[in-house]
């Protein structure tokens, strides 16, 4: 039987150990055929040994006192050793800290520990994550991407909570066993952005540049003009070209008063914020001076059904502008097809 | 879980008083695909040689084939006795679970209510069978008669001046509709400018589908907090653009929009015509009427409301009904009456054409005829009510079971089905939705889990119909109310199920992978055999 290698990172929250032991539960009927690598004590150790699997333990922590930095080095190494799958326990904090760690598309899995979870990489529940992890690992799940949402700390830092888009990680993926239920499959995700990057590229005008706020929606955009865009930060393309790379607020102010402007921006996941969280540099000024009128709002249909269809919102700081864009936009939501989607302030 | 067989149980005796679940097991054959069965050389049916004779005035029946019209080689068909085929389609049948085997209202928004077996009779008889489309006119002025007469009702029952037959399903008659509409809107110069079709996110999403199809722009309301479609984003949709209107009212949530006449209203204003999707009408027969809702066109499925269940249980057949203004715009050809026979028109200028070939369904147009006058209109709306009741008994049934309920419109009635949720179940015990429908197979129940636009989580929609009994629905609601129970504290048993039952468990996300899908034994063998 083939050896699989698999690794456990964890989060330093106390809940967190035993979270952690019951989603490798399901994995204990092919516990032989895995080897298992995980850092020690509370960063995983502990609960490895509690689903009683024997693991390989690396690098070393001071136990009751371990922080993101540890979280961090521990994602690293395991990595470098090249686990099938890195599964970590925690909340958006510690996808953030694994996010930041890890090379691009690596494989890896949330069990849900914390005390916030607005990141679409964690499994539904702790037996969950073993199951998928078990399927992934037979070939039987495939990975998808996956924001990681946290909180945004500049607006925090003003007195306003709100989640925003700290990267991306792959994740495997099964219908039921990931966030909810019928969360899109990888392709239908990827076609209907494509459909709606089909839709605004047709629509956009010559000579006008437009600011792509951050996103996987965004992204897809800038994709099908061939451009390479940042995932959280904010671009700026004209006439199918970029002219501006994760810009700040001063650039878009600099941009807006030389020549015609519009926005692009997708609703940031978890709460489903428009402006003010996650894309401040597109602040009430430079909204005032684009109009209304010249925002195009894109999302899938499903990401506005993960919202419940509730209101989008807006916090851009500036009361006048939040109310201007209060009241409906027209949503892209595909190939020719909007939903007429209420916004609130 | 496995059922106890006649040994262990003793002597078998007869099961008294009824049990409260059955102790169903559905047969398991095992049965490969049709064409695995081919053996080489077999045939179902061996006609005689021709005789010499006539072989001598009839030549080679091949040769007068044009050439471009031969095949170079036989079609790959399967080679079988006729028993082998008889058997094999009587296995797959007995691992089904067909409208006529169960208590079939699982299957919500397809009104899957019985069709009395003399109508499909009728619509069996030679009379209708041995009908060709191309006879003379002369020679059919019998089916001729009952699409005239049957538009007629649906004339009445809608309130509308005209109604075509012709569309072959509902999203069909919506087609005709939009088609209709577009055609409107060009007559009066206005076809450029109209390029944008409203809809809900509850509407059947054939609307979408059907107007996306006809060229154009989709624009969808969503759900207000009651459920209803949020008439403020319709104020901020119209505009000149509009070209329609496309609403299911009750959508498939079972809610009536009680706005409904200021929704078309509002859209009539900025010139845009209104279509009401009716295929939900069966709560709704005798009792609301497109024409005082203000709508220029609607459509009916004559299969769901009027005899012939949906899907598999019969073919579609859809029904538009329009304005005398949008009249002239009905496919092609329309029956006519003139007095002492009937005719097809065929010389109408301003028609959009044909939507199928021929002249519809006439099977289901029998049966529709036959349903209506058999029940009356007295019948009718005794159907509707009885629907409505029986939809809002269940309601309350199914609500005193364990973690299930009824977003939207909290207390209030609905018409003739529930979009129920099990959220509070798959929070508390990890069970899904769909998980809870393999179950339900092991009691010998069918419970479909798909439930468009997928806005409330963890679905479940139910449609009793008027056909089912009270002890059929206690049934069903026992059924949900064991399974939700087995979720709380045997969550497995729901889990790994079906246990009793042939369904499978389907890998959803292939759906949306073309490169999975195999519609084809060709397509089977080169994806998935890797032959070829
Ligand atoms: C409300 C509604 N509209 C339209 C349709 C489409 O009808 P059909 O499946 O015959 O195309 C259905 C199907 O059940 C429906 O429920």
């Amino acid at each position: 039987m083939d050896t699989i290698r698999h690794a456990i990172e964890l989060g330093a929250v106390p809940e967190a150990l035993q979270r952690a032991t019951s989603s490798l539960l399901p994995l204990s009927p092919v516990r032989d055929s895995l080897e298992v690598i995980t850092y020690p004590l509370e960063m995983g150790e502990t609960s490895v040994r509690g689903a009683g699997f024997m693991p390989r333990v690396i690098g070393k922590i001071r136990s009751g006192a371990t922080t993101a930095e540890d979280t961090q080095r521990a994602a690293r190494e395991l990595c470098a050793l090249e686990v099938d799958l890195l599964l970590f326990a925690g909340g958006d904090g510690t996808a953030r800290d694994v996010c930041s760690a890890v090379p691009a598309q690596f494989p890896c899995l949330g069990i849900p520990a914390g005390v916030k979870i607005h990141s679409g990489v964690y499994a539904t529940n702790p037996r969950h994550a073993g199951e998928l992890a078990g399927m992934y690992i037979q070939g039987k799940a495939r990975l998808r991407e996956a924001e990681v949402l946290d909180l945004d700390e500049d607006a925090y830092r003003n007195g306003r909570v709100g989640t925003c888009l700290y990267g991306t990680l792959h994740v495997p993926y099964r219908p039921l066993l990931l966030q909810n239920q019928k969360a899109p499959s990888p392709a239908s995700e990827a076609r209907q952005a494509e459909a709606i990057a089909a839709d605004v590229v047709e629509g956009m005008q010559s000579g006008v540049a437009y600011i792509l706020g951050p996103g996987t929606t965004t992204r897809a955009i800038a994709k099908e003009l061939h451009v390479d865009k940042t995932l959280v930060g904010v671009d700026v393309v004209r006439d199918g070209k970029l002219i501006a790379k994760d810009v700040t607020e001063k650039q878009l102010l600099d941009l807006t008063e030389r020549g015609p402007a519009g926005i692009i921006v997708t609703p940031i996941g978890g709460q489903g914020f428009l402006f003010g969280r996650g894309n401040q540099q597109i602040g009430p000024e430079v909204i005032r001076r684009v109009g209304r009128g010249n925002i195009i709002v894109v999302s899938t249909a499903d990401k506005l059904r993960a919202l419940r269809l509730q209101p989008l919102m807006v916090d851009t700081g500036d009361v006048e502008v939040d109310a201007v864009l209060a009241g409906y936009f027209s949503v892209v939501t595909g190939y020719k097809e909007r939903m007429v989607y209420k916004v609130i302030s | 879980m496995t059922h106890a067989t006649p040994q262990k149980l003793g002597v078998l005796k007869p099961v008294s008083p009824k049990p409260a679940l059955r102790r169903f097991h559905q047969a398991s054959w095992d049965e490969p695909v049709i064409f695995e069965l081919s053996s080489a050389g077999q045939r179902g049916v061996l006609p005689p040689e021709p005789e010499a004779a006539v072989v001598d005035a009839a030549g080679d029946v091949f040769d007068n084939l044009p050439a471009g019209l031969k095949r170079k080689t036989a079609p790959a068909l399967p080679e079988m006795s006729q028993i082998h085929v008889l058997r094999h389609y009587m296995r797959m049948s007995q691992e089904n679970l067909g409208v006529d085997l169960n208590i079939d209202i699982g299957q919500g928004t397809w009104g899957m209510k019985y069709s009395p077996k003399v109508n499909d009779q009728l619509a069996r008889s030679h009379k209708l069978s041995e009908l060709h489309p191309l006879q003379p006119v002369s020679t059919v002025q019998g089916i001729l008669e009952v699409m005239y007469r049957l538009e007629e009702m649906l004339k009445e029952i809608s309130g509308m001046d005209r109604v075509t037959l012709q569309p072959g399903a509902g999203s069909a008659a919506i087609y005709a509709n939009v088609a209709m509409i577009r055609a409107h809107h060009e007559s009066r110069g206005e076809g450029e400018k109209r390029t944008e079709v409203i809809t809900s996110s509850f509407s059947h999403p054939s609307n979408a589908a059907a107007a996306k199809v006809a060229g154009y722009k989709i624009i969808t309301l969503p759900p207000d907090a009651d459920g209803y479609p949020d008439f403020e984003a319709l104020k901020a949709a119209v505009c000149e653009r509009t070209a329609a209107l496309l609403i299911t009212n009750p959508e498939d949530t079972g809610i009536f929009n009680p706005r409904i006449t200021e929704f078309v209203d509002l859209v009539h204003k900025a010139g845009g015509l209104c279509s009401y999707d009716q295929a939900n009408a069966n709560g709704l027969l005798g009792i609301t009427r497109a024409r005082e809702a203000g709508f220029d066109v609607c459509h009916f499925n004559l299969h769901k409301t009027f005899s012939t269940p949906h899907g598999c249980g019969g073919p579609a057949a859809g029904a538009c009904g329009v304005t005398k203004e949008m009249a002239p715009f009905l496919p092609t050809p329309t029956v006519e009456f003139a007095g002492n026979s009937y005719y097809l028109d065929f010389n109408r200028p301003h028609s959009i054409g044909k939507i199928r070939p021929w002249y519809g369904v006439t099977g289901n147009m029998l049966k529709a005829y036959a349903w209506i006058m058999s029940l009356g209109a007295d019948g009718l709306r005794e159907v509707a009510e009885t629907a409505v009741l029986n939809n809002n008994y269940l309601l309350n049934k199914v609500l005193e079971i364990r973690g299930v309920s009824a977003p939207y419109a909290t207390g209030k009635r609905r018409i003739e089905q529930v979009r129920y949720s099990w959220e509070q179940l798959a929070n508390d015990t990890g069970v899904h939705s769909e998980e809870i429908g393999f179950r339900a197979a092991d009691f010998g129940t069918h419970y479909w889990t798909s439930h468009h636009p997928f806005v409330v989580p963890e679905p479940m929609t139910l449609e009793p119909t008027e056909s089912y009994s009270k002890e059929d629905l206690d049934e069903y609601v026992t059924i949900l109310k064991h399974i939700a129970e087995e979720a709380y504290t045997n969550p497995e048993i729901v889990r790994t199920a079906p246990h009793n039952s042939t369904v499978h468990k389907i890998d959803q996300e292939s759906f949306d992978d073309p490169d999975a899908w195999a519609v084809t034994w060709r397509a089977y063998r080169r994806k998935l055999l890797k032959n070829k």
